[in-house]
């Protein structure tokens, strides 16, 4: 996994007026399934936040994010009445429920591992 | 006519078929409510209980249930507190017998009155529907029933609130459903007591939130709440969480007094996600709540409001939840130590799943994970630590089949490893993995008319 490496050094002009932070330190989930899906409710834990979570925690990258571990699509819905983002991930159950051989098979933590994400937050 | 109350509080006493068995004593006790409502049905619960019911013409519901109601009926019947579950299962008839039963026993014979709701079974009607031209066809995959129709275990259709406000219009105290939705035993209480009508879609939307906050008990009072975890208190007594509604449709969140856990916006929130979809379309038999217009706001400690939900109107389809036989899987663990536990456990992985192919054994899936190192968060948490250092890892492979012997086979595989494989191994005391069946959820949809929820009033 390169996640995040390359690309923070590529953005090292930026770099003096961003710093890089993990989505844990300014937000919360909480995630569930539904079949094979698992959804992830992200959460600004301070509203000034939530347009940040809009702007870079996008479909595609949380799809990237979860390279190897989901088989299908990243939808995303917006819940700016609760500051939050509601993502669906296709296929990352292993069939999901009782068919499922995941320790995870409901997607409980899911919501955790998107919590790891790095985004740029200005100083 | 009754006049209408000014409140009305629904009180979560069950998440789940396993949930704290102290919690609805906790809950009809520990201050005043007006309905105890109790969710005890997973998507494959109703396969187990059906499996129940043909060994045993009365069994086929929640158990548990008539043991919680022997402990509480005394002070729900003293109190006047009606009572809302769906413990009925495939057998709402034989659960709501027991609770009579029950009754009788504690000498309440004469006091009580129990509503059963069926209809939601379909399993009996299921050739039939298939032949009519309703194909059930799987919601996920686009299959038709047909595929698997020979190894159906149950069906039933989720029905909503409407047959639970007629119980209670007839006056039963304790309604006892089938596959009647978790929302519902909740909307259910609140259209009956505050009149509201079946079309009234903001209300109804806004029922339907305060059931899908409260359905999984104390998960929206502090429970598996990740902000500011640390700092919930008390949760050895977790106040399980209660809808203070006013018949306008706005709500508040609040749990009894000297109960633990805590109940803000936050905590809120994450219980509103949820297991959510597309937010603006919150689909019940009851109709459609668009999450997107719920307006939260903290009204003092442990007491959340919620209003401005907007509703649409129900569609004219049913979920229907399907139960087949799947196949068959096991999963097999053993804990691996430092030095390089991790290298040692993805060894034995690779030794195992050499010796699997060489055996010839066929599995529709081998699913290894690394517990301790990458079972949830996959490979992203490798590049944050010493993968070297971690003290130990579980290796737990699990494998699935339609065939039993493969995965029999299987299970004969882990435990030669200890002795015939990498170094510093443990964890094996539970012996040999035993093979599961598994049986699978298959969801549809279905033409709403052809379901027919009946209501029955039981004198107990």
């Amino acid at each position: 996994m390169t996640r995040g490496r390359a690309g923070r050094a590529g953005r090292a002009g930026r770099a003096r007026r961003a710093r890089t932070i993990r989505l844990v330190e300014i937000a919360h989930a909480r995630s569930g399934d539904k079949g094979d899906t698992a959804n992830i409710g992200l959460i600004a834990r301070n509203p000034k936040d939530y347009p940040l979570l809009v702007k870079q925690v996008t479909a595609a990258r949380v799809a990237r994010h979860f390279t190897g571990m989901i088989k299908g699509l990243v939808e995303r819905f917006e819940l700016p009445n609760l500051f939050a983002l509601n993502f669906l991930l296709h296929g990352a159950l292993d069939g999901g429920g009782t068919i499922s051989l995941k320790t995870d098979a409901q997607g409980k933590v899911f919501s955790t591992a998107l919590l790891r994400m790095e985004i740029e937050v200005g100083r | 006519m009754t006049s209408r109350p000014a409140t009305v509080r629904v009180a979560a006493g069950q998440g789940f078929w396993g949930d704290w068995l102290e919690a609805p004593y906790r809950q009809v006790t520990g201050g005043p409510i007006d309905y105890l409502m109790m969710d005890y049905l997973a998507e494959v619960t109703m396969s187990i209980l059906q499996k129940q019911k043909s060994r045993d013409a009365s069994l086929g519901y929640a158990t548990d249930f008539i043991t919680q109601m022997e402990r509480i009926l005394p002070t729900v019947i003293e109190r006047g507190i009606k009572v809302t579950a769906n413990a009925g299962g495939v057998n709402p008839r034989a659960c709501a017998a027991a609770v009579a039963a029950v009754a009788k026993k504690l000498g309440l014979s004469g006091k009580l009155k129990i509503g059963v709701v069926t209809g939601d079974d379909l399993l009996g009607r299921l050739d039939g529907l298939v032949a009519r031209g309703h194909e059930l066809k799987n919601l996920d995959t686009g299959r038709p029933l047909r595929d698997v129709r020979d190894r159906v275990l149950s069906a039933n259709a989720y029905l909503g609130a409407a047959p639970v406000v007629d119980a209670l219009r007839r006056g039963a105290q304790v309604v006892i459903t089938g596959r009647v939705t978790d929302t519902g035993l909740t909307l259910g209480p609140l259209m009956h007591a505050f009149g509201w009508s079946g079309d009234a879609w903001d209300l109804i939307a806004a029922g339907t939130v305060a059931g899908h906050i409260i359905e999984c008990g104390a998960q929206a009072s502090g429970g598996n709440c990740l902000n500011d975890w640390e700092h919930i208190p008390d949760l050895a007594n977790v106040g399980y969480p209660i809808v203070e509604a006013q018949a306008g449709g706005t709500f508040e969140l609040v749990k009894h007094p000297r109960s633990g856990g805590r109940i803000d916006v936050a905590g809120v929130t994450e219980q509103l996600v949820y297991e959510m979809g597309d937010p603006q379309s919150y689909i019940t038999p009851d109709g459609i709540a668009d999450f997107t217009t719920i307006q939260l706001k903290q009204n003092g400690k442990d007491r959340v409001q919620v209003s401005g939900v907007k509703g649409k109107p129900a569609t004219d389809k049913l979920k229907v939840s399907i139960a087949y036989f799947y196949g068959y899987k096991a999963v097999g663990t053993l804990v691996y130590a430092w030095p390089d536990a991790l290298k040692k456990a993805q060894a034995a992985d690779r030794v195992l799943r050499q010796r699997l192919e060489d055996l010839k054994l066929k599995f529709e899936a081998i699913h290894t994970e690394f517990v301790g190192a990458t079972a949830t968060h996959g490979p992203l948490a490798l590049a944050d630590f010493d993968a070297s250092e971690i003290p130990e890892v579980q290796l737990r492979i699990g494998v699935r089949s339609a065939d039993q012997a493969p995965v029999d086979r299987f299970t004969r595989e882990i435990a030669p490893l200890i002795l015939n494989g990498p170094p510093s191994v443990t964890g094996f005391a539970g012996g040999r993995p035993k093979p599961e069946e598994i049986v699978a959820y298959w969801p549809a949809l279905i033409d709403r008319k052809v379901v027919e929820p009946k209501v029955e009033i039981v004198d107990a």
